[in-house]
Formats: C-alpha cells, sequence, structure tokens
C-alpha cells in the first residue's frame, strides 16, 4: 500500500509563519528565504493592497522581488530597506560539503572515482573482481581515515557543541562504512556459501568493538581468570568465532583449576577441531558439512552426558557451540546487535549459508533479537534491505537518511560498475546512478573550491553531464582574473565554445568598466568578439587623441594576426605601428604607412584628421619623404574630408579646425613644391 | 525602493547599495546577464520599468564598500502599473520584456549594448486580459524560436485562459499566440519556465491557486499559410495544492530540477522529480513562529537548515518517503573507539547565526555569532501521495 510522504516544515528561525509570509529567490545552490511585511491575519486585505503603492514593504506577499544576482552572488531585492524587516536566510542544502574535515573524504575518493571510471573492463571475470573489491576497500579506507580525524578532532576539542558535532559525524561516518563494508560482501565480492560466512564474521570483528576494553581489562589484569568479567571475554571471543583466543583464556583457568582439568581439555579439543569453512578451494562444502555434522554429534553426547553440569560458564559455551538460540539469545549484552547475534547463529548453526536464505535468517534474527521490544532503525533497515539483495531499496533508504550524496552516488557508480544495476532493474540502473552523480556534483559546485571536483563528475554523466557543468560553470564567480582563467581551461578543454565566449565577454566588460582597457581588449580578442574588440579600439583611439599617448603598449604591439578581428583593431594596430616607425625615425616607412591607412580605407573617416595632423611633422622635415603622388593623395584626402564632410558648417566655425587644414594646405603645398623640385632633379641627373 | 547586497569573499553579506527607484510600489527586480555588465531592471505601480547600470564610483566610495546605480532609461510606455519585468536570454542579445496591468507586453531592444540609455520598443503584444507575469522560454537551441508565456491574474468569473504563450515568428517578425493553457482558468500570479538542459520539450511552472507543471512538447510544424506557428501538446505533469491557498512566486533552480513555490499559507516549499520524473514535495520552509526581535537586526543571516538537504533526498524515493529519526548518541565509553551502535544521526539541527548589527562582519566561528540556536521545529505534514 502506498505510504503518505511526510515531509518535515524546515523552520527559518525568526520568520513568524503567523503573521508573515515568505518570498525567496534561488542562488547558486541554496534559497535566500526572506519573511515580507505583509500579515497573514489581513491576507485577504493585503491581496487588494497588493496593487496599492505601499512603500514600505518587501513588495507583495510572497511574490518579493527578491533576486539573485544572476551570475556572481549579489542579492537585489525592492523594499523600504527598514532594518527590522531585512532578515535575510540563507537555506543550503548540502550542508556537509562545508564540513572541514569532511574535505578529504571528498577530495580522495575522487581520485578513486577517477581510477574506477579510467579502468576499463579487459580484466574478464576474477581479476576484474578483485579490482573492482580492492576499489571498494579503497573508498572503506578513506572513509576510515575521515573517521579517525574526526575522532580526534573530537577528543581534542574543549567545546562541547563542536564535540557532539564531531560526535555526530563520527557515527555517521561508521555507519556509512558498516554499511558499505556488508555491501561489498555481499554485492561486489558477492561472497558464496563457505566463504561468506568468514567474511561476516570479519565484519562483525571490525564493527563491534566496545567489547575491546572489556578485552583489554581482563587481558591485563593481574591474574585473568579470577576477574569478575572473565567469562564474558570468553564469551565474546566464542560469540565471534575467535576460538584460539578463547582457547588461550581457557587454558589459564585451567592451570589455576586443575580439579576440573579434563572437563577443560574436553572443552578445549572441541573448540579446536570445529570445522571451519576454507577460502581455498581446500575442501568442498559436502566435505565441510560432513565433516560439521560430526563434530555437532560430539558436542551434543558431551552435553547430553553432563560432562560441563559441574561448570555452567562451559555449560553454556557447549550450547553456544551447538547452535542453541536461547543460550546465544543470553548473551545479548555482549553481542550488542542483531547483526552480530546473526552472524554468530549462523557460525554455529548454518556455516554453509548460502547468500540467498541470509534474508530468512536475518529476518528471524531481527525479531528474536529485538522481541518486539524495540522497532527496527533505520540503520537496521538498510541492512536488512542489503541482507535481502535488495540493492536499490539499500540506496533508497540510505538516501533518505544520510545528510550527504557522497555516499549514495559512489556506492552506486561501483555497484553499477559491477554491472548489478542493469540486470537487476534493467531500465533505470544507469539512469539512478546518473542522477545521483549529477546531485553530488551540484552539491560540490555550491563549495568555492571544492567545484573543481564536481566537473569530473560531471564529465562521467553521459546523458546531463554536459547541461549541468554548463549551467553551473556559468555560475562560479568570475572574482579574479585567475579564476576566470581557470574555468575558462575547463571549458576550453570540453570545447564548450558559448561559455568560453561568455567568460570572456563578462570579463572583458569587467576590465572595460574599470578602464582597464589592455585587459578589456585580450578578453575580447580571446572571446573573438568582433564589436567590443572595435568599441575598445575606439576607446583606446579616443584616450590616444585626449591624452597624446598609448597605454598598454605591450599588447598592442604584439597583436600578430588576431589585429584582423575587426576593423578598427586592425587600425588601432596598424596605427600604432605608424608611431613605431615614427619613433624609430623610419620616417618613409612611416609615412607610406599613414597614407595607406586612409587610401585602403583602414581608418574610420573620423580618425582622418588626426591622421592627417600626424603628417604634418613628417611634412615639415628637413628631408622630403612623400612622394608628389603621395603628396597628391594626401591633399586628396583633405579635400573629400573637408569636402564630403555633411558638417562642413563645423570646420568653418571652428578656428581650431580652421586653422589646422590651412596649416596642412600649406604643409602640403610646400612639401609639393619641394619634392618636384626634387624629383626633377633626380630624374634630371 | 531597492536594494543590492554583494556577498565578499569570506562569504559575508553586504548591503553596497540602497536607494529610491519609483514612485509606487516595485514589484519586481531582476538581473541581466553580466555579459552586459552590472544591470538591474524594475517596474513598479507607478506605470513605469526602469533599466540601472553599476558604475565603478570613486575610490572613497569604494572604501565604504557601496556602489553607485544609475538610471539609464525608464520605459514610460504603459499606461496602468507594470507588473513584471524581465530580460530576455542572453543569445538573443540585450532585451526586455514588460507586462502591465492593462493587458499588454512590450518588448524592448538595446541595440548597443554599450548605450543603455537607448531601448526601442520592438513589440507590443495585445493579451486582452490584465497581466501578472511573464517568462522567457531560455532554450538556446535553434530549433526552438523565442517564446514568451504571459500569466494573468484577471479574476473576474469568466473561463478564459489565463496563461498564453506567444510565439516570434521569423516570416513575420511578429510575436503570435501559439498556444493557451486552456485547463488553467483562475488568476494566475507568476510563470516560469524551466531551464531547457537540451530537452526537445519545454517545462512551465505556474503559480495559481495551487502549483503546476506542464510540459510542452512541440509538435511539427504547419507548413500552411497560418505563418508557422508551432503547435504544442500540452500535458500538466504535477498538481500541487499543499499551499492550500494562492500560490505567488514559482522559480526553478539553476538546473530545473527544484522548483521552489511559496503561497499564503506562509510557507516556501520545494518539488523535485526523482529519477522516474515523479514530482515530489522534498522541503518546506516556514518560520518557526518567533517574532523577529528588535528593530537593530539587519543583515544576511546563514540557516543552515540542517535537514533540508535530507528532505531533498527524498526526492530519490519512488513511492515513499518517511524520514526517520535517530536515538542521541550515547557518549562514547571508555576506550571504545567509536560507540557500538553505528548510529545514524540526523544532521545538525538549524541553527542559527544571529548577531547584533553592529558585529555584523565577524566569521563564522566566533562564539558570538552563534548566540541563538533553536533546534528544529518537527510538524510533520502530510504531503498525501
Amino acid at each position: 500500500a502506498p505510504l503518505t510522504d511526510t515531509v518535515p516544515p524546515q523552520v527559518v528561525p525568526g520568520a513568524d509563519p503567523s503573521a508573515r509570509q515568505l518570498c525567496f529567490a534561488w542562488g547558486p545552490a541554496e534559497v535566500l528565504v526572506c519573511e515580507t511585511l505583509f500579515g497573514r491575519a489581513g491576507g485577504s486585505r493585503s491581496r487588494s493592497l497588493s496593487r496599492s503603492p505601499c512603500p514600505s514593504r518587501f513588495c507583495g506577499e510572497g511574490r518579493a522581488g527578491a533576486a539573485a544576482r544572476a551570475l556572481t552572488g549579489s542579492l537585489a531585492g525592492t523594499g523600504d530597506g527598514a532594518p527590522s524587516s531585512s532578515r535575510v536566510f540563507v537555506v543550503r542544502r548540502d550542508q556537509d560539503i562545508y564540513i572541514q574535515t569532511l574535505r578529504k573524504l571528498f577530495n580522495e575518493s575522487h581520485g578513486i572515482f577517477m581510477g574506477l571510471q579510467r579502468s576499463e573492463e579487459e580484466l574478464a571475470g576474477k581479476s576484474r573482481k578483485a579490482q573492482l573489491v580492492q576499489v571498494s576497500k579503497n573508498y572503506r579506507s578513506v572513509i576510515r581515515a575521515c573517521m579517525e580525524d574526526m575522532h580526534q578532532a573530537a577528543v581534542s576539542t574543549k567545546d562541547p557543541a563542536l564535540q557532539g558535532q564531531y560526535s555526530t559525524q563520527v557515527s555517521i561516518l561508521s555507519a556509512m562504512e558498516l554499511i558499505w563494508n556488508l555491501c561489498e560482501i555481499l554485492f561486489v565480492e558477492a561472497a558464496t556459501a563457505g566463504p561468506l560466512l568468514l567474511r561476516l564474521l570479519d565484519w562483525v570483528r571490525l564493527h563491534v568493538c566496545d567489547v575491546d576494553s572489556m578485552v583489554r581489562e581482563v587481558l591485563s589484569s593481574e591474574s585473568p581468570s579470577k576477574h569478575k568479567l572473565f567469562w564474558n571475554v570468553v564469551d565474546i571471543f566464542v560469540l565471534q568465532g575467535r576460538m584460539d583466543e578463547a582457547r588461550h583464556l581457557l587454558s589459564k583457568e585451567a592451570s589455576a583449576n586443575p580439579t576440573s582439568m579434563n572437563m577443560y581439555r574436553i572443552l578445549d579439543d572441541l573448540m579446536k577441531k570445529m570445522p571451519v569453512p576454507s577460502l581455498g578451494n581446500t575442501q568442498t562444502l559436502t566435505e565441510l558439512e560432513l565433516k560439521w555434522q560430526h563434530w555437532h554429534e560430539e558436542c551434543q553426547r558431551y552435553l547430553q552426558d553432563g560432562t560441563f553440569a559441574s561448570n555452567p560458564h562451559m555449560e553454556s559455551i557447549c550450547k553456544i557451540l551447538l547452535g542453541d538460540e536461547d543460550a546465544i539469545l543470553e548473551k545479548k549484552e555482549l553481542m550488542t546487535t542483531w547483526y552480530h547475534f546473526l552472524v554468530t547463529r549462523l557460525l554455529y548453526s548454518h556455516p554453509t549459508v548460502k547468500p540467498m536464505e541470509l534474508r530468512f535468517y536475518a529476518q528471524s534474527s531481527v525479531d528474536l533479537f529485538l522481541g518486539g521490544e524495540s522497532s527496527p532503525e533505520p540503520l537496521d533497515m538498510i541492512l536488512m534491505a542489503a541482507f535481502e539483495f535488495e540493492m536499490h531499496q539499500v540506496i533508497k533508504e540510505c538516501s533518505i537518511v544520510l545528510s550527504n550524496w557522497w555516499f549514495v552516488a559512489h556506492l552506486t557508480d561501483l555497484l553499477d560498475h559491477c554491472k548489478l544495476l542493469q540486470s537487476h532493474n534493467l531500465y533505470f540502473g544507469s539512469n539512478m546512478r546518473e542522477f545521483l552523480l549529477l546531485e553530488y556534483a551540484s552539491g560540490l559546485f555550491s563549495h568555492h573550491s571544492l567545484w573543481q571536483l564536481g566537473v569530473d563528475y560531471f564529465d562521467h554523466c553521459p546523458e546531463y553531464g554536459r547541461v549541468y557543468l554548463e549551467l553551473h560553470i556559468e555560475r562560479i564567480p568570475l572574482s579574479t582574473e585567475q579564476k576566470a582563467l581557470k574555468v575558462l581551461r575547463i571549458c576550453e578543454q570540453r570545447q564548450m565554445h558559448e561559455q568560453v565566449r561568455s567568460i570572456c565577454k563578462i570579463m572583458a566588460m569587467k576590465a572595460l568598466r574599470n578602464n582597464r582597457l589592455g585587459s578589456a581588449l585580450s578578453w575580447s580578442i580571446r572571446a573573438k568578439d568582433a564589436a567590443f574588440a572595435t568599441l575598445i579600439s575606439d576607446r583606446f583611439l579616443k584616450d590616444y587623441c585626449e591624452r597624446g599617448c598609448f597605454s598598454d603598449l605591450d599588447l598592442i604591439d604584439n597583436l600578430g594576426p588576431s589585429m584582423l578581428l575587426s576593423d578598427r583593431l586592425t587600425f588601432l594596430g596598424k596605427y600604432r605601428e605608424f608611431h613605431r616607425l615614427y619613433g624609430e625615425k623610419r620616417f618613409p616607412e612611416a609615412a607610406r604607412l599613414l597614407l595607406t591607412l586612409m587610401t585602403a580605407h583602414i581608418a574610420p573617416c573620423s580618425f582622418w584628421m588626426t591622421l592627417l595632423t600626424d603628417a604634418l611633422p613628417l611634412l615639415e622635415q628637413k628631408e622630403v619623404i612623400f612622394s608628389a603622388e603621395q603628396t597628391y593623395e594626401l591633399m586628396r584626402c583633405l579635400e573629400d574630408l573637408t569636402a564630403g564632410n555633411p558638417d562642413k558648417q563645423k570646420f568653418q566655425d571652428d578656428d581650431v579646425e580652421t586653422t589646422k587644414v590651412e596649416m596642412l594646405r600649406l604643409a602640403l603645398a610646400r612639401n609639393l613644391a619641394r619634392v618636384i623640385v626634387k624629383e626633377g632633379t633626380v630624374e634630371g641627373s | 525602493s531597492q536594494q543590492v547586497w554583494d556577498k565578499s569573499e569570506n562569504g559575508d553579506w553586504h548591503c553596497t547599495a540602497s536607494w529610491k527607484t519609483h514612485s509606487g510600489s516595485v514589484w519586481r527586480v531582476t538581473w541581466a546577464h553580466p555579459e552586459f555588465g552590472q544591470v538591474l531592471a524594475s517596474c513598479s505601480f507607478d506605470r513605469t520599468a526602469a533599466v540601472w547600470e553599476e558604475i565603478v564610483g570613486e575610490s572613497n566610495d569604494k572604501l565604504r564598500g557601496q556602489s553607485h546605480w544609475v538610471k539609464r532609461t525608464t520605459l514610460v510606455d504603459s499606461r496602468t502599473s507594470v507588473t513584471d519585468v524581465k530580460f530576455a536570454p542572453k543569445h538573443m542579445g540585450l532585451m526586455l520584456a514588460t507586462c502591465s496591468a492593462d493587458g499588454v507586453v512590450r518588448i524592448y531592444e538595446a541595440p548597443d549594448v554599450m548605450n543603455l540609455s537607448q531601448w526601442s520598443l520592438q513589440h507590443e503584444i495585445s493579451c486582452k486580459l490584465s497581466c501578472s507575469c511573464i517568462s522567457w522560454n531560455p532554450s538556446s537551441s535553434r530549433a526552438h524560436s523565442p517564446m514568451i508565456a504571459v500569466g494573468s491574474d484577471d479574476n473576474s468569473p469568466n473561463i478564459l485562459a489565463k496563461v498564453q504563450i506567444y510565439e516570434y515568428n521569423e516570416n513575420t517578425r511578429k510575436y503570435a499566440k501559439a498556444e493557451a493553457l486552456m485547463t488553467v482558468t483562475d488568476p494566475v500570479h507568476d510563470i516560469a519556465f524551466a531551464p531547457n538542459l537540451g530537452r526537445s520539450f519545454h517545462i512551465l511552472a505556474v503559480a495559481t491557486k495551487d502549483v503546476r507543471i506542464f510540459t510542452l512538447k512541440p509538435l511539427r510544424k504547419e507548413l500552411t499559410s497560418s505563418g508557422g506557428l508551432t503547435k504544442f501538446e500540452i500535458h500538466i505533469v504535477a498538481q500541487f495544492d499543499n499551499h492550500n491557498s494562492q500560490v505567488w512566486r514559482v522559480s526553478w533552480n539553476i538546473t530545473g530540477t527544484v522548483l521552489a513555490s511559496s503561497g499564503d499559507d506562509g510557507c516556501v516549499r520545494l518539488w523535485k522529480a526523482n529519477y522516474m520524473d515523479n514530482w515530489k514535495c522534498t522541503g518546506i520552509l516556514k518560520g518557526n513562529g518567533s517574532p523577529v526581535n528588535g528593530s537593530s537586526q539587519q543583515g544576511i543571516f546563514n540557516a543552515s537548515l540542517g535537514s533540508a538537504n535530507t528532505s531533498l533526498q527524498n526526492s530519490l524515493n519512488g513511492s515513499s518517503a518517511s524520514r526517520y529519526f535517530f536515538p542521541p548518541l550515547d557518549s562514547p565509553r571508555a576506550g571504545s573507539r567509536w560507540s557500538s551502535h553505528a548510529q545514524l544521526l540526523p544532521p545538525p539541527p538549524l541553527i542559527e547565526q544571529s548577531c547584533d548589527a553592529d558585529t555584523a562582519n565577524l566569521q563564522y566561528p566566533h562564539p558570538r555569532r552563534r548566540c541563538v540556536s533553536r533546534p528544529l521545529n518537527l510538524l510533520p505534514e502530510n504531503e498525501g501521495v
């Protein structure tokens, strides 16, 4: 039957629901929430008011205009800005992304993830499986390392609140590792009957560790066998199948108790002979079962003939060896969890349990262990789903209870590489992988530096990864040139032309606003934005006209082929070249270039007067520079300019301009006279 | 009036500008793409829309962390209240659409992006109904013509469609009505196209008496004399009346995966589709009923809604999503490394970092910023199925 969804509201402190409406705006990764001044009591009234001028409002009921600055991280709001009302709350998702101590988890698992994506599936069968198990172990060791760090942090801090936070994180990490480990055994390694039990025993030994202190206490005491917890420790060893350790302890008790030596020897012998599954192929399951049967019967015999009757501790151990459920359940306190109980039960009654049989034992273990006293917790549900081989259920439950996407994204990706998701669920398998990876990577993008990891995750999402990357990378604040270059490089590597253009355009615009013309020009050249390059070139030329010198000479001198991006940029480059030639006193070349700029219509008409004025000093040189033909050309340019200008009036009104024109005409005429003489002379001689 | 807040490198927000903009209520304010510089547009009851540009101020202004915004233009074509203003997607250039209470949508263009004082009125679309909101289709695909959706809050008793879709026709160079959402007959307060993500179809969210999400699948263009307008196959994919009241605002996150809505119930609700395209409520934001104390508090606070993320994650869930809470962690027993029950704990509760106005620039870990800390109020709300 479909259950009803329960989503508890998240409370924004200070925002009063009974009196205020909330309005909101999206940031790149967070919701900005803000209360409005409309009262709910007057709800209907304020609706009609919403169209009337109400100057001191956050403009309307919940439809207020709070707008996050599109791509940078600024906020614009409307309202009167009365201090009492302008509280804006930033509501984030993926809060874990901001936990400093988890950075290691994000950074190091990224490396493992990338390795897994690169690992080709060339390896078949066993070696591929070994490889995947190794990957899984690597993930787990990162979780463990984080857990150790977090534990250290919790121990070393004095602040109780912080300590609480760290402890919480430790418990979450330890739960994640517990779940991951079980998934590794059941799904990734897919351990078969026999080895399966050994793996589960390791799993329990690794994760049930609060009895370790009791063990240490007993072992370090002067005479362990006299310690009041002695038998507890022996029981713990037996329950976890640690036979050698249990026998070692028992031998101490035996030497202190010569009277019951025989009893000890028999129990010791039983424990020694207990058949266990082997990891290699040294024995078949049938062989094991046969041996097991013999051993079991032997234990049964000793129990029935009352060998251990005089010692209730040893009798209870013998019952445990026989897999007596009541005897095992009596040691509930020592096992602490139902899954320990499950594994102990399996060890002593079904050592050759098959993966598919696990679900029955798991369910009955929960029932027996909890005895209906307490209801299973989410962690129990997750482990149960794993024992039932309901992979999707495991992922689903983990998604609900865990406060981050890290776990489900990485686990699902690993399971997908194990080719498990497809076979279990034909259509949604790989979609779910991508769905979770997209969520995780989107979360990373909300962090000021972790977003760089997110890029690689998006790269490995075939369907939507690219679009997500495009949308997210546009929102990375381009606060410095360095950061912009970093983002740009990422876009260039992925041929994201539109984003490259956009970034360059934004940077060019920003530089222009700050009057950094050189930077603006180089960004617009990078963006191949001809119109903008023209605009900036104009600004350069205007600056030159006003100040008589160029800024950013390096850039303009080294334009190279990018000069051809726009006519105006070409002119700027060429014009600067003219100045260089002039400065280097290469007058004839300078003169030729100057003329070409006009005759080839590279220079805008508005700039001709400046160019002609620039010709003046060349005309006035002692040596004749312009040839007769060139001089005629110059004269024609000047006449075109003055005659062709519809604003002819302007020239006549403006004394300076008129004088300039007169001076030019004079200089041109004189130059012409000199050049005719010179050319005539040369030709004549 | 209007305010601009900027986030500094260390994550603090500062109000960098606050100025009077219109002579009536300002309904909306919206940013242009930064490619066009730092540009805002606002619209108001005073029958105008205005375009604002930030100019780089004098150095002593910078020191005070203030910026200057100058009005570049006032658009005075409307004879009634201008109810919404939106910049077009950037691939269309610097364009601006406004709509007004008399039912006219106007589209302006700044031909010279460096001169924001010149805007030419390119199109005037008469929608017949009082307009309350507009949304540009963000798709930059060549397959999609420029498109704008218009919502109407006309509440006279009629059954006219309150959402109309206008599409630009390359041949006539005019916007023409392509579709109307016939099923939406109640007043509409907001509409929003979702980011396209390269899909062939469009997703449109509508805020009316409830939240609705539509898909619009373009059908093959009719090659008749009708002018080649696109016809759409329209489906409603979600409809939520959880606000139990008028919904005023709908807005998508940047990837169009989460829709936020706000309504008269005083809540902001988050909606998300799981990987099987089932839409669910994944979060509710509401106030906790305590009054805002003192008039000196001003600023933007980081309310880390710890379990908002958890709720968001419910979206994965196909059929059911109940949330679980865990017993508190035992204090680790002496000598044991971790607690035996590997307990899962809920994320840290909501913590308000509230502080006095005069300490507004304190860094996060400073204890004084954490003077108020309230646990999460858990008020289960039945979301239905």
